[in-house]
């Protein structure tokens, strides 16, 4: 893994190839996260595939409620030769979760298909539109389903259930 | 040494099973124990001692519903972590195989038994009825764990309790619960297929005569006023 140093020039270098690609950095148990505008990450991820991390192994999304913008989306990327570990993180605000698919091939390089089913999952559970997915529908909760059940102002659960010492209640009776 | 051998009344039950070992063994009932005022049985007599003694009538219903019970089919099914307990059911410990039910269908053709073990999620629910449509009548269902009766001890935006899309005979209750806790509701369900759904549980609480009845359905009983002792009580 880069150490914390690495992790600034690393940052550095990105910065070079791209100004103001790289918005923050963090360093966290020994783990580096570098913090990305939303709308380069398609070329911050290509750069660091140029310098080994040629392996995307996760696509995951966050909800950071009540903090702004809320949504975040993170890239797990692994160096297969040197064993090394980075993250590769944006946030968008919720009014317009709209970024990049980094799934097709595009001008600015190839595209990480492994990203497809996650960057759908990502889609269905918190509604982050990628712009250019080849095919982009919910992946687990079907097709008519309202809402992204991942968000944290989702209602949990879905109704309540009768019991023998409550159904009146819901029954219409008094109870 | 003497043996002082009374002769046997022929209509007790002891002397009706000697006759009934001797009819096994061959020897028609001229035995040494029958006393000789029975030698004198016509046949007609001789033919209704036989079919008491041999014979055992019930319904068909009732023949019927005890095979059922006592050759229910589960269907191959497992959805979640309650199916490991399912399987369990079938090995050494708690085995199922007592009872007749351990031949698991892989087919819901040849099922009568559903098992739903585990949650039951919104896209998994018309999977679940459509198997459960192609069982054959009659055809039964078990609702195991907590998932599938009450959407799971957690709230979740994902799961469907399952009497919401088809009829469910038995619940079991429990997280998951263990392979006895299933077996118990499977034999809850084969006394209820074989129509005796107390399960004797009012001899076992000593509890007999605590039956509810509706006002209706009480027996008229024409009390003797006015003379203590005779009643039957309070």
């Amino acid at each position: 893994m880069p150490d914390a140093t690495g992790l600034e020039l690393l940052a550095q270098e990105l910065s070079e190839i791209e100004p103001g690609a790289i918005v923050d950095t963090t360093f966290f148990r020994e783990k580096g996260t570098l913090h990305a505008a939303p709308g380069s990450i398609r070329v911050i991820l290509n750069a660091l595939r140029e310098r080994g991390y040629a392996s995307l192994r996760s696509v995951h999304g966050l909800d950071y409620y009540p903090d702004e913008p809320r949504l975040g989306v993170h890239y797990e990327l692994l160096d297969m030769v040197k064993v090394d570990r980075l993250t590769e993180a944006l946030r968008v605000s919720i009014e317009d979760p709209e970024i990049d698919s980094v799934t097709p091939d595009g001008d600015d390089g190839p595209g990480w298909p492994t990203a497809d089913h996650q960057e759908r999952e990502v889609y269905d559970m918190f509604g982050v539109v990628f712009r250019g997915h080849p095919d982009l529908r919910r992946i687990l909760m079907p097709e008519d389903y309202e809402g992204h059940p991942q968000r944290r102002d989702f209602p949990t659960g879905g109704e309540p259930v009768i019991f023998t010492y409550n159904e009146k209640r819901f029954d219409g009776g008094g109870s | 040494m003497e043996v002082n051998r009374e002769p046997i009344d022929p209509r007790t039950l002891r002397a009706r099973r000697l006759s009934s070992h001797q009819l096994l063994r061959g020897s028609v009932i001229e035995g040494p124990n029958i006393p000789a005022e029975h030698e004198d049985l016509t046949d007609e007599e001789d033919l209704q001692r036989h079919v008491e003694e041999r014979v055992l009538t019930t319904t068909l219903d009732k023949a019927v519903s005890w095979a059922r019970g006592n050759s229910l089919y589960p269907c191959t099914f497992g959805l979640a972590c309650c199916a490991i307990e399912m399987m369990s059911v079938v090995a050494s410990r708690v085995d199922i195989a007592r009872f007749g039910f351990e031949a698991f269908r892989a087919s819901p053709r040849q099922a009568d038994l559903l098992i739903l073990s585990g949650r039951v999620s919104i896209k998994m629910a018309p999977v679940v009825r459509r198997i459960y449509d192609q069982m054959l009548e009659p055809k039964w269902a078990i609702s195991m764990g907590a998932c599938c009766s009450s959407m799971g001890v957690f709230n979740n935006y994902a799961i469907v309790p399952s009497d919401k899309f088809m009829p469910i005979d038995v619940h079991v209750p429990g997280c998951p619960p263990r392979p006895e806790a299933l077996m118990h509701g499977i034999l809850k369900l084969r006394s209820m297929v074989q129509e005796d759904p107390t399960m004797g549980w009012r001899e076992r609480y000593d509890a007999v005569g605590t039956e509810e009845n509706l006002p209706s359905e009480l027996p008229v009983v024409h009390h003797s006023v006015g003379r203590p002792g005779e009643g039957n009580g309070a």
